[in-house]
């Protein structure tokens, strides 16, 4: 851990942009009318940064996702990565872009049932034209790093979520791509697991330098963010800055709990204590119930 | 290790890895690969069995009676012409295999539409989906042709062996008999790939995102 501490430290985040975002816009067809997903998403993020995108269900995390990573075309807007607009791409130039640019992580794993553990990771090596003896050792070495040089041969349905989630992505290192997308990697995995794939990440980008780009609903993500995106409604509500934010996390047993007066639960009020930089549980209820920030249209979730 | 900028085009899917692939599908579905064979097979056994069964009837009928030109298949689309009946039996067998076929194939595409999906994140281009799906049907329709040519010329044999006695055996065209096989197993390797086809280029073309999210 000292080690990784001491990378992320030095890290020398650039000013270029890998990833940007211009008024994206997408629409579906529902019916006869449409449903906006995303309503005009402005962002920007760096080479080397950490960034989580947070987000109520339903504000467009997912589509946002996949519109970064050119898996589906936006309505309106360009998504440019390194300054390439991703829509003039064509189709030899967008697959070499998903084959060695940037590595996929989701929330259901999505590995290929039919082959082993070794043939999942070694897949896209094979797109990328790497003769089958290197993809080998190199597959195997990424299933050591993740903690998994044991399980090379098995299939999905023999590793638990954690494992297969693992073996994601180790997939998704495997053409040493410079940006990693990741959606909700730790929703379906417990705390615990979850924790090792979050410092797994980390890992990732102090000491390799890829740019990481999660969506998250897991507060624990937030600790290790360079900064994170608020996403509501379709549009960005804010973002923030690692050190914009309060957080107290404490990792017992594998619990994550966090701020003044917890009750160890890990319920919504905890999630909007750490939101809003509050010091208290109270003041986070005072602002979570229509107080006087900006972003807040009168109304909120009722559930507790 | 960061990239360098710059996008070039070089993606690729050689073709034992290709081979290898489809094989582990199939290997893996094994039992909905037979019953996908079984239909081919049993198409393709009735198909070369009604056009074996017209070359057979040339060798017993008495010579002359029945004109034919050429050799090959043209004999055959001469014989079934003066047969009409026989010539719609197999027009609709052939029919009622290419419907199972289609829907077979449709079916093994659509419940896939995820994995597909997952591979062009990987780098696929939209051409490996559709190269990887007619592989499969091919060696699917290779595999029930095969069988079901062989089995349909020995039924026919048989049972005229049965019916009229070894000295048929001088009179029937071996080769006719051989085409025949021949064609049973080209007609049936191309219907089960053509059944393939437009369900998978349809799956290959859809954006990542859309096959990952489409349900079944």
């Amino acid at each position: 851990m000292a080690d990784t501490e001491q990378a992320v430290a030095e890290r020398d985040i650039s000013q270029e942009n890998t990833v940007r975002a211009r008024n994206v816009v997408k629409r579906f067809p529902m019916g006869d009318d449409f449903l906006e997903a995303l309503k005009g998403i402005n962002l920007e993020i760096k080479r080397g940064e950490y960034i989580s995108i947070m987000g109520p269900s339903g504000s467009g995390k997912t589509t946002l996702f996949n519109m970064i990573g050119g898996l589906d075309k936006p309505s309106d807007g360009t998504v440019y990565i390194d300054e390439v607009d991703i829509a003039q791409l064509d189709a030899y130039e967008l697959a070499w872009l998903r084959c060695r640019k940037i590595g996929y992580i989701f929330q259901t794993f999505n590995l290929i049932p039919v082959m082993t553990a070794l043939e999942n990771i070694t897949l896209p090596m094979v797109f990328a034209g790497i003769n089958s003896d290197e993809a080998i050792d190199k597959g195997v070495a990424l299933l050591t790093n993740v903690g998994l040089g044991d399980r090379v041969q098995h299939k999905p349905t023999e590793l638990s979520g954690g494992q297969q989630q693992r073996v994601a992505i180790a997939r998704a290192l495997a053409n040493d791509p410079s940006i990693i997308l990741a959606d909700e990697p730790t929703a379906n995995l417990d705390l615990r697991t979850g924790h090792d794939i979050i410092q797994l990440l980390r890992r990732m980008n102090a000491e390799m330098g890829v740019t990481v780009i999660s969506n998250t609903h897991d507060s624990a993500m937030l600790d290790v963010s360079d900064r994170i995106f608020w996403i509501r409604d379709g549009r960005v509500d804010r973002v923030q800055r690692r050190d914009e934010l309060e957080i107290a996390i404490t990792a017992v047993d594998g619990d994550v709990t966090g701020g003044v007066g917890d009750d160890g639960e890990d319920d919504l009020v905890d999630h909007v204590a750490i939101a809003h930089g509050d010091k208290s549980r109270d003041d986070a209820v005072l602002n979570a119930l229509g107080g006087d920030d900006e972003s807040n249209s009168g109304d909120e979730p009722t559930e507790s | 290790m960061v990239q360098e900028t710059g996008i070039k085009k070089q993606v690729a899917l050689p073709l034992s890895k290709a081979f290898s692939i489809s094989y582990q599908s199939l290997k893996i579905r094994f039992w909905r690969s037979i019953i996908t064979i079984g239909g081919i097979f049993f198409a393709i056994a009735f198909l070369v069995s009604v056009l074996s069964g017209a070359v057979m009837s040339v060798a017993i009928a008495p010579v002359g009676e029945i004109e034919t030109e050429g050799v090959g298949i043209f004999a055959v689309f001469t014989l079934l012409r003066e047969v009409p009946r026989q010539a719609w039996l197999v027009s609709m067998s052939l029919l009622v295999s290419v419907i199972g076929i289609a829907n077979a194939m449709l079916m093994s595409v659509t419940e896939r539409y995820k994995e597909i999906g997952t591979m062009k994140c990987l780098g696929a281009l939209d051409r490996f989906i559709v190269e990887l799906f007619l592989l499969e049907s091919g060696f699917q329709g290779l595999v029930g042709s095969v069988a079901g040519a062989v089995v349909g010329t020995l039924l026919v044999v048989l049972s005229n062996l049965i019916s009229h006695g070894g000295e048929i055996l001088m009179l029937i065209s071996w080769v006719q008999l051989l085409v025949n096989v021949v064609m049973g197993i080209v007609i049936g390797v191309s219907l089960t790939m053509v059944g393939a086809l437009y369900p998978s280029y349809r799956a290959a073309q859809m954006a990542p995102a859309e096959a990952m999210r489409t349900e079944v």
